[in-house]
């Protein structure tokens, strides 16, 4: 039998363990500036996880993720501003909107593949980054601020920091969940067998790119919903937050933590913004560390974490 | 009428200028199989050395050649150190490498040259507007862009097709191991092209320099507007690069002129002022994703390996 406790294993549960128990160690140190921290990070990991469900386990390299995150809070944002403040309204319209954009873009982007692929899904982010520019009604390039979080009815209050973190750790938990399953099920099989050998898979009489266009508009949906949620943790939209370099640190954050591995992008997400973070209170000039070291990362450590901890647990 | 041909000349500027960048993006792409994303950072490099020497030199030529020979120095060095790494690893690997380079590169002018962009002026001679037809002025620099810009493209011809280092370039982008084992230093080859295209990003930010300001993150929206055209024009073709080049120009810049009134016909002034620089920052977005739906390899694909 295989031993389920292993280097890997271990780290990811304390991890999951270490989010669930945040709140109760910000209350303790009277900390809140790691709770609001790790809300950011929560988020993002898990717009992170659902680029991994594409890029990891279906070998479609997105370079417009972060199209999502601007639709799915210009969905919370225009709906907000407009004054339908119920999250019973507004979230459901901001998953709709994503799973609409990325059926219409994956129809289109998957008759390309490789680097193609790459630069179609980037060309269509920008095309929903100017869009957003245009929408001078909702502050064009300045963006719009959110005066009021979602309601949800009396059932849960955004506004208060343990609730909304709680909410936005649910929806990862809940999202990795959901990915697990897919990857795990009949579909997610059929869409990892077209990564490896499409030629096979439609001579089994898989019609291939329909399979990784249902895979597509999941993601996008998955990623949406954080964009929903992100909207709500800064109260604050904005074309720049949709920006192609945003769609890069999304990369950068699952490749950091290991394509194609389940809990890879939320450790990913983890190091990446809490580097940054760290290396942000070190000097103003981040980036001249962060780069070079996504560089060797690159070179050196493929695999990402995940790769790392598993060449751990093998010995 | 006098309208459309000054726009047009400046979309026949602008795209000239995207070629310059281009090219030496789809050189390296079609002989190296690499995706730089850096290219853009290069492009800044450009503008920021010329902005510099120039105010040393006091004399906008000679800063402008500087110039010029440190941002080749500065892509020779650039893909000794650190890109000949990534050639035949995976396109994502070189993407996210690439991007590294770019948060770098920011943050480098940022330490170096400060937050404030920079303004590179230009000589009195070259301010003065110039009548191309009877009664029909254009500027002189703009001019001048043109005249450098085609003269570089028809000297790019000439190195690739009708010389010996031409001919390496176009059987190494053919078949990169075959040439390798009859003897041709391919490492020194892509360094040489690397360079190469390094310097024509240079010199399209320092041409660029004295029209816009020079500034952090000037390369990244180029960068990908230069991207769209080698996917356009079919990734590793210069004629394609070309074409593509002037006919985004085109678009870019007419759309941007006249998009606005356009669009008066049929919305309110309102609207259409503030819907028409997005549509036509759209407009190239939209042409190559018609373009990748209808011929996902191209208009001019370079020849099949």
């Amino acid at each position: 039998m295989k031993s389920y406790i292993n280097a890997r294993n271990v780290i990811v549960a304390l991890v999951a363990l270490g989010l669930t128990l945040l709140p109760a160690y910000s209350a303790l140190t009277g900390n809140i500036f790691i709770l609001t921290l790790f809300t950011r990070i929560v988020i993002f990991a898990l717009a992170a996880a659902s680029l991994n469900l594409i890029m990891g386990y279906g070998g479609m390299m997105s370079f417009g993720h972060a199209a999502y995150l601007g639709i799915g809070g210009y969905a919370v944002g225009v709906l907000a501003h407009e004054g339908i403040g119920s999250g019973f309204i507004q979230w459901p319209v901001a998953l709709a909107l994503s799973a609409l954009y990325a059926l219409v873009i994956g129809a289109l982007s998957l008759r390309t593949r490789g680097v193609y692929f790459i630069m179609i899904t980037l060309a269509f982010a920008q095309m929903a980054y100017y869009i957003a520019s245009g929408l001078s009604r909702y502050g064009g390039d300045d963006g719009l601020t959110i005066y009021k979080r979602s309601t949800f009815g009396g059932l849960i209050d955004l506004s208060n920091r343990v609730q909304f973190y709680y909410l936005c750790l649910a929806c990862l938990f809940g999202g990795v969940y959901l990915i697990w399953r897919i990857v795990n099920s009949r579909f997610g099989m059929v869409v990892q067998g077209v990564r490896s050998n499409e030629q096979r898979m439609q001579a089994i009489g898989f019609h291939a790119n329909r399979y990784r266009l249902v895979c597509f508009v999941i993601s996008g949906t998955i990623c949406g919903l954080a964009g929903a949620l992100l909207a709500n943790n800064t109260d604050f939209i904005s074309p720049a937050g949709m920006y192609w370099t945003r769609s890069g640190e999304l990369m950068v954050m699952v490749v950091f933590g290991g394509m194609g591995s389940l809990f890879g992008p939320v450790l990913g997400t983890i190091v990446f913004l809490l580097l940054e973070e760290v290396l942000s209170q070190f000097t103003e000039y981040w980036a001249l560390i962060m780069g070079p070291l996504l560089l060797l990362i690159v070179l050196f450590a493929r695999g990402g974490i995940m790769g790392l901890l598993g060449r751990l647990s093998r010995g | 009428m006098l309208v459309l041909v000054e726009q047009s000349l400046n979309g026949l500027q602008f795209g000239l200028l995207l070629f310059l960048l281009a090219a030496g993006l789809t050189l390296v792409f079609g002989i190296m199989d690499f995706v730089n994303l850096a290219h853009g950072s290069l492009y800044m490099m450009g503008a920021y050395f010329a902005a510099t020497f120039v105010a040393w030199t006091n004399s906008f030529v000679l800063g402008i050649l500087l110039a010029l020979g440190a941002t080749l120095l500065l892509g020779i060095a650039l893909e000794f150190i650190a890109l000949r790494h990534l050639y035949g690893r995976d396109h994502l690997d070189q993407v996210l490498a690439t991007f590294g380079l770019i948060l770098f590169f920011n943050d480098a002018v940022r330490l170096i040259w400060g937050p404030a962009g920079l303004s590179l002026p230009l000589p009195a001679w070259l301010t003065v507007p110039v009548q191309i037809v009877p009664g029909v002025f254009y500027p002189a620099y703009r001019l001048s862009i043109i005249v450098v810009a085609l003269a570089v493209a028809a000297l790019l011809y000439i190195v690739v097709m009708r010389t010996r280092i031409g001919m390496l370039i176009r059987a190494g982008a053919s078949n990169r191991e075959m040439i390798g084992a009859l003897g041709i230093n391919i490492k020194l080859l892509f360094t040489l092209v690397f360079g190469l295209g390094a310097a024509l990003a240079g010199l399209a930010g320092l041409m660029q320099a004295p029209i816009l300001t020079v500034q952090i993150g000037m390369g990244e929206n180029i960068l990908i507007l230069a991207f769209v055209i080698i996917v356009i024009g079919g990734i590793g073709s210069i004629r394609g690069a070309f074409m593509a080049a002037i006919f985004v120009g085109m678009i870019d810049t007419l759309g941007r002129a006249f998009l606005p009134d356009l669009l008066r016909t049929v919305l309110s002034s309102a609207a259409a002022s503030t819907a028409a620089p997005a549509l036509s920052s759209m407009l190239i977005y939209l042409l190559m994703a018609i373009v990748l739906v209808v011929r996902p390899e191209g208009l001019f694909p370079a020849a099949k390996r």
